[in-house]
């Protein structure tokens, strides 16, 4: 799937950023196709929550183009920022919920700041957010009342109760058992389909990106070394590509390695 | 002169280092004020962005004011009750018994009941704003408000500003009624002023002017209280010694010493206008 530039909802452009001296982005390149549930893999300490966040404007990036639907998100453009942030949602890696809101109150916190809906309007759609992630009977209850898999949902349900068009997702299975990892890319993936918007996700956890997702890019020491479909990653010799994916088997390699050692050695 | 030579050879290597760390931290305090009059210009300024503002200042208000009345009660009335004793025995000394709640009447209205009321207020609801936002910010709520495209300013710092508004003066107001009927207990339950004396004196002594420099004062610190406060939480994460929950302590601490101090320093220079 080669996406045309007109295809293309979000574009970034040579996309430099440093803390301190210490160059975290590269020059990052990198499309992102409407509608598609886009994947940003890499190693820890990348620079992949840096990418997502120089996106979502909150980190200001030294350098580069970012471009929504085709409109550049200048540093200056208050107008284009505000556009763009009324047509995406951020998942953070921590949910970022209010602990001292309910889950209703979360839901309805975007809607209630940033649009002119009537209070029951607000409460609707709210709820029906909260329903269609099967959270309704929580409705009540406060984040720290909740389990990590339902805070993960109401993060989403707070996420898309404003109908965006591209949903960021920064680490979204960091720390969680392969279990819970599967149910929250299949729960990314479902909504992704069911509400039509484009998700972009950084994670490094490659086996159920590569299942769930329709695209994924490789990002390694500040640049995106390799982008494509699945099984073109899959497939890929890139060194960097092939050493990522391959890491369990190379895992296994050295420690059948040290095994052998130590079975000489005694 | 040797002496002095050789003082001067040992001096002379770390002036320039004496004068870099100077300098360093005269641009740190000038950058800190900048960046707290660039915070509570910004508060005020996002006043008219936020949408159902009166909600999360009436929030506020009810958070602020009902958290703090046992303590402004408690406090008022000891006050009060000390003043009466204290008052009496020091009047009582040149005859003049009568001007007992002259006495505590304008102690309170023109010094004590801004300061103290100030100072419990910022013991109690400063210290749980600077903790909340400080919380707020090591969790990433204030980064999300901002990409959903709220005004976190507007949304967590300006209810606060304008609830301060009212409720620094109703609590003051508060503690000067109890700390009187507190001086009466003490003066003329106690001690035998006659009760119509004590209330009268306090009708003659007290002028509009000392009950505007009282509201002024009250106002004036609430701002300042919360305004030192929250920005103390909203940057919690600035903290160069300390990250996390620390960081979070260091701030409330911070904020609570800091405002207390901006308090004493304030009413030192409002009520030299007054004077």
């Amino acid at each position: 799937m080669e996406a045309s530039k007109q295809d293309l909802v979000l574009q970034v452009e040579d996309l430099h950023k440093s803390f301190d001296g210490n160059a975290v982005l590269k020059g990052v390149d990198l499309g992102v196709p409407r509608g598609s549930l886009f994947t940003v893999l890499g190693p820890s300490g990348t620079g992949k929550s840096v990418f997502l966040k120089c996106l979502a404007n909150v980190l200001q990036p030294d350098a580069g183009r970012i471009s929504f639907d085709g409109t550049p998100l200048g540093s200056g453009d208050s107008v284009a920022r505000a556009d763009f942030r009324k047509r995406c949602s951020f998942l953070f890696q921590s949910n970022a919920l209010f602990d001292s809101l309910s889950a209703l109150e979360n839901v309805a916190l975007p809607l209630e700041q940033t649009t002119d809906l009537r209070d029951k309007e607000i409460r609707e759609r709210s709820l029906e957010a909260l329903r269609q992630l099967e959270l309704e009977t929580y409705r009540n209850q406060y984040p720290g009342q909740l389990s990590g898999g339902m805070q993960k949902r109401l993060a989403l349900a707070r996420a898309i109760v404003t109908q965006p068009e591209l949903v960021m997702f920064d680490e979204p299975t960091a720390g969680l058992d392969p279990l819970r990892r599967n149910a929250v890319f299949e729960m990314i993936a479902k909504y992704q389909r069911q509400f039509s918007f484009t998700a972009l996700i950084v994670t490094h956890d490659v086996t159920e990106a590569l299942i769930a997702s329709d695209r994924v890019a490789l990002l390694n020491h500040g640049r995106i070394c390799f982008e494509g479909t699945p099984a073109e990653f899959s497939s890929s010799s890139h060194p960097v590509v092939s050493d990522f994916r391959d890491s369990a088997e190379a895992l296994t390699g050295s420690l059948a390695s040290i095994r052998k050692t130590a079975a000489s050695n005694s | 002169m040797l002496t002095r030579y050789c003082v001067a050879l040992l001096f002379v290597p770390i002036i320039p280092e004496m004068l870099h760390a100077l300098g360093h931290k005269t641009l740190g305090i000038i950058f800190g004020f900048g960046d707290f009059a660039l915070f509570t210009a910004r508060s005020f300024a996002a006043v008219v962005k936020p949408k159902r503002l009166g909600r999360r200042v009436i929030r506020a208000v009810y958070e602020q004011g009902t958290v703090c009345l046992p303590v402004i009660l408690i406090v008022g009335m000891f006050t009060g009750l000390v003043l009466g004793l204290q008052g009496y025995h020091i009047l009582q000394r040149f005859g003049s018994e009568s001007l007992l709640g002259a006495l505590v009447s304008l102690s309170l209205i023109r010094e004590m009941a801004p300061v103290l009321a100030s100072l419990m207020l910022v013991g109690q609801a400063g210290s749980a704003l600077a903790a909340e936002l400080g919380i707020q910010r090591n969790t990433e709520q204030i980064v999300a408000l901002e990409t959903m495209g709220v005004n976190s300013l507007g949304y967590l710092v300006s209810p606060r500003l304008l609830a301060a508004l009212v409720v620094f003066p109703i609590q003051t107001a508060l503690f000067v009624v109890i700390g009187l009927w507190g001086g009466a207990l003490s003066g003329s339950l106690l001690l035998g002023v006659d009760s119509g004396i004590y209330w009268s004196s306090v009708e003659q002594a007290v002028e509009a002017r000392d009950i505007r420099e009282c509201f002024i004062k009250a106002a004036s610190f609430g701002l300042l209280a919360v305004t030192i406060c929250a920005y103390q939480g909203f940057h919690a994460d600035r903290c160069s010694s300390a990250t996390g929950a620390r960081a979070v302590s260091a701030a409330t601490t911070r904020a609570v010493v800091l405002s207390s101090i901006i308090i004493l320093v304030a009413d030192y220079v409002i009520s030299s206008f007054f004077v």
